[in-house]
């Protein structure tokens, strides 16, 4: 890892009785597009104003570049913020909003109209200079916050929900702009999101809390493969816990059979005793007729199913379980939809399960 | 056929609120001192009168000065309370800010007539300035619900986001703040500015020496032969209270319209 651009050690923030951040440490790396993600009232947006300087440590410290930021006010911070509202200034123009952060500088009025032309250019803006702020749609004022922001060429910037008020097409979009704006500027970017889809899609590393804590820390694919607790795991992507039992290094899982798994499979650790087998939706499948596997097999009847085109989500109730197990399939020519209360196939193997204690 | 009854009921209602304030101009245009029909003939010697009555012209620069300061005060004090209104949570916020908007609902002839008990007990003479402060207390409560729509509008992350992009808590409220208020500002000093001019109660139970012009002219009703010089300067008064309305509404629309706002109400 290179060089942490923000330290965080011990950070604790109180609104009076109330607790919001609880022990928060962490280094983020120069360059590095990192992502807080939790649900409402996490904390999350509080980490981020605290980084912004909006809101004061109440404990630990807070490192930028190196440097203590303990009483520095927001506009003395290295850092600039996209706001959830965009808070464009609605009686400017987008020049004059773009380049708000310039009137203090030295630069002389034409490096000024041209730092503004290029940023406007950047994010696909480049000619709208003169449109009154407040005329502008949702995908546009975005467009500005993030120009206006990146303007001061800041060493982080903050993203506080910034693609929550967009409709899909628009905020899928505004995703894949987001991370090449990214690469091209090479600057950190901190992004605050609910959305755990968004951040899977755009983190370099993604910090996932909950209660004012950060429950894990770890790239997207580590996230989403070997979830620390049930509860991130409930949190990232869609998954289905087995009532199961361990013995030693083999699970028995209700409704598919016995199992031998790895300590890798077990974040929490592996004790005798009731446990939850995890179940990704897509390391099951569904054996159609005439479909061979060498994985193991168990029996099952479709309870429900949910069309979306290209997948199919299946309820399967396993023999020997009461609670049904997801399924994603891919629709393909020559595979047939099952319906409810068809009898199904489950191929499985021992590696598609992660134990929680 | 439906709603027919309401119909003239709604036009009959109208008629009556306004028809007393249009027989001010007409009488005020007549050729004839005395207040009936049928008119006698046009003119303006009644207009032309007005400045040739020295007292009527103090009276309305004791009122003018009244208003203006009225008008300054209650919009300050309207600022302070919005801005800690739309900002700030502490304790007993709730109470606080609805004792303030108290004086909407009291009746203005209890709040004279007390404010006289306590000014005369404190040993102060009445003059002008125990005008402005009965004033300004009735007026307040307008320009704190006028101002508490135009900063209660204002999205705070404007504020941060200035503070953001490297301007202190001062500048900002140059740059973004007061520019974003100030329709809102304008329109609570005009209104304010109104109310005052043609408020007689308080005027009447609180003012020294100097009459204000509501004051003045609710004098001259004892001599027949004034009647329509006062129904001169009523025309006037009347058309410039409708103007400062009207600009002040205006102001009032284009900040919420700036601010990209919902309109929730206004007084036209």
């Amino acid at each position: 890892m290179k060089s942490p651009i923000i330290h965080l050690t011990g950070v604790h923030k109180y609104y009076g009785d109330y607790h919001a951040l609880r022990g928060i440490d962490l280094d983020i790396a120069e360059g590095e597009f990192f992502s807080l993600l939790g649900p409402s009232g996490c904390g999350k947006t509080t980490l981020l104003r605290t980084i912004a300087g909006f809101e004061d440590v109440s404990d630990g410290t807070l490192l930028l570049d190196g440097k203590d930021m303990e009483g520095v006010a927001p506009n003395r911070r290295p850092t600039n913020m996209v706001f959830q509202s965009y808070a464009i200034f609605p009686h400017l123009s987008v020049a004059q909003n773009v380049g708000f952060g310039l009137r203090r500088s030295s630069m002389s009025k034409e490096a000024k109209a041209r730092a503004v032309g290029e940023a406007l250019e950047m994010v696909g803006l480049g000619g709208y200079g003169n449109r009154a702020a407040h005329a502008l749609s949702g995908g546009q004022r975005q467009r500005v916050a993030l120009a206006r922001a990146l303007i001061l060429k800041p060493r982080v910037l903050l993203l506080d929900e910034p693609l929550s008020a967009l409709d899909k097409k628009l905020r899928e979009q505004m995703q894949n702009e987001l991370r090449r704006l990214q690469r091209q500027v090479g600057i950190t970017f901190i992004l605050v999101t609910h959305d755990q889809e968004e951040a899977l899609i755009m983190s370099d590393r993604i910090a996932v809390m909950f209660e004012g804590e950060i429950a894990q820390l770890a790239d997207p694919q580590t996230l989403y493969r070997r979830p620390a607790t049930r509860r991130v795991a409930e949190f990232i992507g869609m998954m289905t816990f087995l009532p199961a039992t361990v013995r030693g290094q083999e699970v028995e899982v209700a409704g598919l059979g016995r199992a031998e798994v790895e300590a890798e499979q077990c974040p929490g650790g592996l004790s005798d005793g009731d446990a939850h087998a995890g179940i990704r939706p897509e390391l099951l499948s569904i054996l159609f007729p005439g479909e061979e596997t060498t994985r193991r097999v168990a029996e099952g009847v479709v309870e429900e199913l949910t069309y979306y085109g290209d997948m199919t989500y299946y309820d399967v109730r396993l023999e020997g379980c009461e609670r049904p197990v997801t399924i994603s399939m891919k629709n393909m020519p020559g595979r047939p939809v099952l319906e409810r209360g068809a009898p199904a196939r489950v191929a499985w193997d021992a590696r598609s399960l992660v134990i929680f204690g | 056929m439906k709603g027919r009854g309401l119909y003239v009921y709604a036009l009959a209602y109208l008629i009556f609120l306004y028809a007393p304030i249009v027989l001010l101009p007409i009488f005020a245009f007549n050729d004839s001192t005395v207040i009936a029909f049928p008119l006698s003939g046009f003119t303006t010697q009644w207009f032309a009168e007005i400045p040739e009555t020295p007292a009527l012209i103090d009276s309305v620069q004791t009122s003018l000065v009244i208003a203006a300061t009225t008008a300054i005060l209650s919009t300050g004090l309207g600022i302070c309370a919005a801005r800690a209104g739309a900002k700030y949570d502490f304790p007993g916020k709730r109470p606080v800010l609805g004792f303030i908007m108290l004086p909407l609902v009291l009746p203005e002839i209890i709040v004279a007539v007390s404010l006289l008990v306590v000014l005369l007990g404190l040993g102060l003479s009445l003059s002008s300035w125990t005008v402005i402060l009965g004033h300004t207390l009735i007026c307040t409560p307008f320009c704190i619900a006028i101002l508490n729509s135009a900063f209660g509008n204002l999205d705070p992350s404007l504020e941060e986001a200035s503070f953001d992009l490297g301007e202190t808590r001062f500048t900002t409220f140059r740059l973004v703040t007061l520019p974003l208020v100030m329709p809102g500002i304008i329109s609570s000093l005009l209104i304010a500015f109104t109310i005052s001019l043609d408020e007689f109660i308080i005027a009447f139970f609180l003012t020294g020496t100097e009459p204000t012009l509501p004051v003045y002219l609710w004098g001259q009703l004892r001599f027949p032969q004034k009647i329509p010089v006062v129904m001169a300067l009523g025309t006037i008064l009347v058309a410039s209270s409708v103007l400062i309305l009207a600009v002040a509404e205006y102001f009032r629309c284009r900040g919420i319209a700036r601010t990209g706002g919902k309109d929730t109400g206004g007084f036209l």
